[in-house]
Formats: structure tokens, C-alpha cells, sequence
């Protein structure tokens, strides 16, 4: 939303630390009134809403947007930056009128920093007291009018998890209009000749805005700073010798001496305090050297089993509503090109997005619950040692993990590694874990070239290759991550340094709108690659050349034909051979050179291009060119491969080294486009799906070709 | 003798003096670990690495390598209660 288009609307922005309540009072005051998207160019989700304040002119309307959680207005991080940007260039798009601070009780001096660099700002304020239960429970005792009258804005009492103190804090902001007289911070007692001139030459009168602007120039974007402006402003700078890193150091510090002062007057501690005991207990315990690991696994197995066995079901049905919508368009649309096109490209894309719904909501429902009882940073506690060794963080775990179920929600779970390197690094290697979409393929492959009854001592020996191909990718994925971490150039420094908050029972309001708010940002911008993708796959498949598809259907009308076979034969020898002179077709046969030292035929090439669409569509292609018409039976597709002989050697297809070496093609190579999409939206660049679908690929390409060779 | 954060024990409380790596201290500073506040370090993680301190009345976690650039002096047992 463009400020312009709301010239009267208020615009109130909601700041705080991570972990300060920030994202459950936003739901608590716009309820499901909530428009998610990204800030402009990064990848960092924005998040707006609307509220309803009363005034003396009656009802006024006001947009509220959630920024990033920051500890400061001195940036570290993406999300920082956007916070900041917001925060301190009135330019910007997003600049607040009013500025909703939201404070944790319980870690009232580290908050009051953040909150006290914004005070300075001098733009209205008002200070929301979260967890103010939580407060009590430890014997803090706040004395809110004291806070308000040392901080010059109004301060209100809040529990956001029980509702307590909304419609104070509404009306607050209703009423504040006027930022804080005092300075909390003198600044100008740090670099009082440097801040002067800054203020002349940007003109702003506020001296810590001058100061802040001063000790992030490469940051800001101020359109009133043109380049000959900034040009003064870094002579001035260097002129003054203004060493940007010591002053920020110098201002903390001076600036929690003056908190210090103000919790002194205001705040009353209780006896306990250290952290509370109930956390130091668990802790003990999740962060064990045994048990911690032996938790997790569980953690992480009830996890998965409830993402296949919950998520199975309305898969299922999202499948058989699809198929329903398709046969209804089917039926009421009369035939041709244009029925076509929606039933077997638009429809089957819509149902090859929607499916992803399940899996992502229950995962994301999971990590919620992780992330909110303090429980995740527990697990990068200790994860993090190991994880590091291969350039990946304590975080990366989770989505690796995810990778498992499916790609898709693992990669946007990333999200929450703050370190750009191992983030990229994460979502990088994230599809070589063997997801379920590959399942089906390995199954029928490995039923191809293992014998049903082969036991290797008392093991099965289709399990054990199963096994095998799982921790194939497993290991992938960490040796190409320790790869990378060579190779990638971090413009970052990574920090360890966190909070790890103290345990809480989960909010499941808040777990329902990561839900809703997760599936919403799939939807939006990855569904859109996805079905325009397999429109294109669909045209590739279901065109040909010149009129080679009419020639296939006259050749079946003839009569030694009609009268031999029944019509469903008839319809799958047609659709195979239509397949075979489609463009996808074309492309199988043009590959053949490329993929022949891997043992593969057009046939396995034709596939290898439709399973760009997802993995799972090689048994369905598969069964098309082999013309099975009941694509639900595997046995008849397995009998069909196995019979299947080469023209030119005389030998069948499908020996082991052909079984295997696709096998390890469908492990490593890139073959998803939601993947692909996905990719796309986190890295907000072509660029690095496009390096992934390269490196996956020749890591298959070459797998495959030595497991061929060596197995021949 | 100059200690830093790395080199406390489980349990063990001392009092921040300051930093050696400039860049480091500023991320320290905003979590609220400011020369002459006491810290605790409460947790080493089962690897060894990382560790957590309680500091201002919470739980912060940090790798070796950053707790390394913080000058600390122990506080005596008696000075620990």
C-alpha cells in the first residue's frame, strides 16, 4: 500500500525485540484481517493489518504493519535492516506516524534499549508492557506511571496471550500524537560538533536521528539525500575522524547506564533472579548430552510419522476433488484444443499446487509449536557444533530433515536461519534428501532389478537399497553443503549470539495463523511458477509436429485394428504413440546420444523430461509409453519394463545397471519445478535455482554414468 | 592474568570488563552484556560448543569463538552466592 493512497489513514508500526510477544499482539489487534507479503527485494515477510480505533470524531480506521523483531536501530541482519529502514528514513514507504513498542516484562532492560533508541527518534511512542503475567509470576514488579513519566510516553500494561490491555493500548494510540519531549540519551554529549553539522546538511533537528543517520550511511536510502549530499556528509565524517563502530559501542554503553538509572526508580525484583527454575530444570534435560539427542529424535520421528500418516489423508482427497473437477469440466465443455488445455494443464496444475497444502500446513503447525515453547534454539544449541563442521547452522536441521516429507515446506522453513551463507547453503542442498515424491519411482525401480525374495543374512534386500538411496542423498546433501561452504563468499559475519528464551506453553492461535499465513505465501507467489510450468509441460507433451498426432488417430481407425483390439487398447497404443511424436517425445529421442552412456533409451528420456514436472510422474509416463492403460497398476507396468528388449543388442532394457544407475539419476537430479519455484521465492533470484538444477544435475549425470559402468 | 568467557565452568559467575573484537562487542552491547555487569554461564552445549550465560535475566547462547572476546574477571566462590 502506497502512503500516497492513504494520505488521512493512520499508519501505526509494532517493533520490538524477537520473542517479545510481537507476532501474537499484531493477530490479537487485526485479528484475521491480515495481509502478508515480502518488503520490496529481500526476503523477509511483511505484514499488514488493519485496526479499528475509537477517536472523539468517531471511528477512524488505521494500518498496522508488523516490522521485523530487531534489538536495536543498529542493523545486523536483513530483517534488521528493513526494520530500520522503516524506522528512521521518513521516505521510506513504510515510515510510521505512531510506533507501537512492544517490551517483554521479563527482560525489561534489554528491551528498554531498543525502545529508548526509538524514543529518540522523537516520534510518538507508546510503550506495551507484554507478559506482564509472566512478570508477576517472577516477583517483578513494574511501576508502569513512574516508566511513562521517565520515558515521556505512555505506557500500558499488556498480556497479549490472554487479551488483557487491548483496548487500553487502542485507545492509547488513538490518543498519542506527540513524541517524547526529553531526550533519554544526550547524544550530543558523544560527538556534539559532528552531530551539529550532520543536522545542517541533511536537515533534520533531532540529534540521535542525525547520529543514527551518521553511523549507517550505507544503509540508508534517504531520497532527500542525493549523492552530492552524501558525498558532504562522508567528508564530514572522515573530517571529524567519526569512527562509526566506537561511537555505537560508546552510545550502548552510555545508553544502559541510563537504563540502569530508570529500572532503579521503576522496577522491584522479587527474589528470583536468575532465569526461572522450571526452564534451568528442562534444560538440564533437553540439552542433555544423551537424553537431549534421544528427545529430539523422537521429537523428530512423531513429527514425520504425523506429516505421513495426517497429511496422507487430505492428499488424498485434494486428489480425488481435483479428479472429480476434471471429469466435470470433462463432460460440460465440448471437446477440443481449449478443454484440453484447461482439464490436462490448468486443472492438473492447480491440483499438483493444492496438493502441497497438507504437508506444508502440518509442518509448519509443528515448527510453530518448536519455535514457540523456546524448544527450536534448544535444538540449534545442539545442533549447532556438528552442523557447523559442514557449513550449515544449528537451524539447518529442521529443514534438512523436512526434506524428507517434501522440499517445499523444508525450504521455506529456512527462513529462520538469520546467517545468509548457511541459509543459501541449507536451501541449497535441501532437495538431495530423498522426498516422498521419489518413493513411488524407487519402488518400481528397484522391483524392476531386485528379486522380491533376495535376503542379504536376514535382511530384505529391497529395504536395504531403499535404505541405501535414503542415505545416499543424506550424504548428498552434507558433502555438497561442505562443498559450498568453500566456495560461497558470506558478505556477513555469523552470529551464534541469541536468546534462548525460557519455556512457555505454545499459543495455538498463533500456531493456526503461521498455518493459514504459510499456505497463503505458497499459494501466492510459488503456485504461480507451478502452474505456468506444467501449462508449458502439458503443451510440450500433448503437441507434435505437423499433423503426426491426426496421422496416429486415422491409423488406429482402420479396421484391422478395430477389430483385434478393444477400445481401451486401442486408446493407450494411441496415447503412447502420440506421446512419442510430441515435442516432449522429440526431446526424449534428441537426448538419447546424451543420456545413452547412462544406459538410458528415448523412452527413459521422455520420461526424464515430463518428471521435471515432479519425480512421481515417471511411473505415470511410463506406463503411457508402454502403453498400460490401468496407470494405478504397478505389476502390470513392472511386467511390461521387464519384457521391454533393446533392438539393437537384443538384451533386455531393465538390467541392474540400468535399474540403478536411474535410480541414482532420480536421486541427485533436479527434476521438481515446485522445488525449483520455491527456490526462486526464498533466493529472489533466478540465479540460484538455476545453479542448483546445474549441480544436482551433474551430480547425476555422473553417478549415474559410473554406477552404469562399473555394474555393466 | 587476562580470562575470557570461553574459559568459565559450569556454575561459574564473573563480571564482564570488556572486548577484544570491536565488531563482536557492538551484537554483545545491544544483548545487554555491558562492561561490569555479572554473568553466569549456566550451560555448555553436550559437544562442548556452544555455551549459554544467563546475563540481564535471561538465557543468551553464543559460540566459543565469540564468548573468547570477552575479558572477564571470575568472581570468587564467596562472591558467587
Amino acid at each position: 500500500m502506497s502512503k500516497n493512497s492513504n494520505q488521512n489513514q493512520l499508519h501505526v508500526a509494532l517493533v520490538g525485540n524477537p520473542n517479545s510477544g510481537k507476532s501474537t499482539l499484531f493477530n490479537s489487534l487485526t485479528g484475521l484481517n491480515q495481509k502478508i507479503g515480502n518488503f520490496p527485494g529481500v526476503t523477509v515477510d511483511k505484514k499488514m493489518g488493519e485496526l479499528l480505533l475509537d477517536t472523539p470524531n468517531g471511528k477512524v480506521k488505521a494500518t498496522l504493519i508488523d516490522l521485523p523483531g530487531t534489538y536495536s536501530l543498529y542493523p545486523k541482519s536483513i530483517d534488521e535492516e528493513v526494520a530500520f529502514q522503516a524506522l528512521c528514513d521518513p521516505e521510506n514507504e513504510h515510515f510510521p506516524d505512531l510506533t507501537v513498542i512492544v517490551a517483554d516484562a521479563t527482560n525489561l532492560k534489554r528491551s528498554l534499549f531498543l525502545c529508548s533508541q526509538i524514543i529518540d527518534l522523537k516520534m510518538p511512542v507508546v510503550l506495551a508492557l507484554n507478559m506482564m503475567d509472566l512478570a508477576e509470576k517472577h516477583r517483578i514488579q513494574i511501576d508502569a506511571s513512574q516508566l511513562s513519566q521517565a520515558l515521556g510516553v505512555p505506557v500500558i500494561k499488556l498480556n497479549a496471550r490472554k487479551g488483557e490491555g487491548i483496548e487500553e493500548l487502542k485507545v492509547a494510540i488513538a490518543k498519542t500524537t506527540q513524541h517524547s519531549k526529553t531526550d533519554i540519551l544526550q547524544i550530543n554529549k558523544i560527538a556534539p560538533e559532528t552531530i551539529e553539522e550532520i543536522k545542517k546538511i541533511v536537515n533534520v533537528n533531532c540529534d540521535f536521528s542525525a547520529f543514527i543517520l551518521a553511523n549507517n550511511l550505507n544503509i540508508i536510502s534517504l531520497v532527500n539525500l542525493n549523492s552530492d549530499k552524501k558525498a558532504a556528509l562522508q567528508r564530514l565524517l572522515d573530517h571529524h575522524q567519526f569512527d562509526a563502530k566506537k561511537l555505537q559501542a560508546l552510545e550502548s554503553i552510555e545508553r544502559y547506564k541510563v537504563i540502569a538509572e530508570i529500572m532503579e526508580k521503576v522496577v522491584k525484583e522479587g527474589e528470583s533472579k536468575t532465569t526461572n527454575l522450571r526452564t534451568k530444570k528442562l534444560d538440564k534435560l533437553l540439552t542433555h548430552r544423551i537424553w537431549g539427542y534421544v528427545i529430539f529424535l523422537v521429537v523428530l520421528f512423531l513429527i514425520f510419522q504425523s506429516i505421513f500418516t495426517f497429511a496422507a489423508i487430505p492428499m488424498e482427497v485434494i486428489e480425488q476433488l481435483f479428479l472429480q473437477l476434471s471429469a466435470f469440466t470433462q463432460n460440460h465443455l465440448p471437446p477440443g484444443m481449449f478443454t484440453d488445455l484447461i482439464v490436462n494443464g490448468i486443472i492438473a496444475g492447480l491440483s499438483g499446487v493444492a496438493v502441497f497444502i497438507p504437508q506444508i500446513a502440518l509442518l509448519f503447525a509443528f515448527i510453530a509449536i518448536l519455535e514457540d515453547t523456546g524448544y527450536m534454539s534448544r535444538v540449534s544449541f545442539i545442533m549447532d557444533k556438528l552442523m557447523r563442521k559442514f557449513g550449515l547452522n544449528g537451524k539447518s536441521v529442521i529443514p534438512l530433515i523436512s526434506g524428507v516429507a517434501c522440499a517445499v515446506p523444508a525450504i521455506m522453513s529456512a527462513r529462520n536461519i538469520g546467517n545468509w551463507k548457511e541459509r543459501m547453503i541449507t536451501i541449497m542442498v535441501t532437495p538431495l534428501m530423498s522426498c516422498s515424491a521419489r518413493l513411488p519411482v524407487y519402488t518400481l525401480l528397484i522391483s524392476l532389478v531386485v528379486p522380491e525374495d533376495a535376503r542379504y543374512y536376514f535382511f530384505n534386500v529391497q529395504g536395504l537399497v531403499l535404505m541405501a538411496l535414503y542415505l545416499i542423498g543424506f550424504l548428498a546433501a552434507i558433502f555438497s553443503a561442505w562443498v559450498m561452504r568453500v566456495i560461497l563468499r558470506s558478505k556477513e559475519k555469523s552470529y551464534f549470539i541469541m536468546e534462548l528464551p525460557v519455556y512457555r506453553m505454545p499459543r495455538w492461535k498463533n500456531v493456526g495463523f503461521t498455518m493459514v499465513e504459510k499456505v497463503k505465501v505458497f499459494l501466492l507467489d510459488a503456485g504461480k511458477v507451478i502452474v505456468a510450468i506444467s501449462v508449458i509441460l502439458w503443451v510440450l507433451s500433448s503437441y507434435g509436429p505437423g499433423n503426426s498426432f491426426k496421422e496416429i488417430e486415422k491409423k488406429y481407425e482402420q479396421v484391422e485394428y478395430k477389430s483385434r483390439l478393444t477400445d481401451a487398447e486401442i486408446a493407450a497404443f494411441i496415447a503412447s504413440e502420440k506421446l512419442e511424436s510430441s515435442y516432449a517425445g522429440l526431446v526424449g529421442k534428441k537426448i538419447e546420444p546424451a543420456i545413452a552412456p547412462l544406459g538410458f533409451d528415448w523412452k527413459i528420456g521422455i520420461s526424464l523430461v515430463t518428471s521435471l514436472a515432479a519425480r512421481e510422474v515417471f511411473v505415470g509416463t511410463m506406463s503411457t509409453i508402454y502403453s498400460v492403460n490401468d496407470a494405478e497398476n504397478t505389476k502390470s507396468i513392472r511386467e511390461k519394463m521387464l519384457a521391454e528388449i533393446n533392438p539393437k543388442t537384443g538384451q533386455k532394457v531393465f538390467t541392474p545397471a540400468v535399474g540403478f544407475s536411474l535410480m541414482l539419476f532420480y536421486a541427485f537430479a533436479m527434476q521438481c519445478m515446485s522445488t525449483i519455484a520455491v527456490v526462486y521465492r526464498e533466493t529472489k533470484h533466478w540465479k540460484w535455482p538455476l545453479i542448483q538444477f546445474v549441480y544436482m544435475g551433474v551430480l547425476a549425470y555422473l553417478s549415474s554414468f559410473l554406477v552404469y559402468w562399473w555394474l555393466k | 592474568m587476562v580470562e575470557n568467557l570461553a574459559e568459565l565452568t559450569e556454575g561459574e559467575s564473573a563480571r564482564i570488563l570488556s572486548f577484544t573484537d570491536l565488531e563482536m562487542s557492538l551484537k554483545f552491547l545491544e544483548m545487554g552484556c555491558i562492561p561490569g555487569e555479572i554473568i553466569t554461564l549456566e550451560r555448555i552445549a553436550p559437544l562442548g560448543d556452544p555455551i549459554a550465560i544467563s546475563v540481564a535475566g535471561y538465557l543468551l547462547s553464543m559460540r566459543r569463538s565469540e564468548a573468547a572476546t570477552v575479558v572477564i574477571k571470575r568472581l570468587s566462590a564467596s562472591q558467587n552466592k
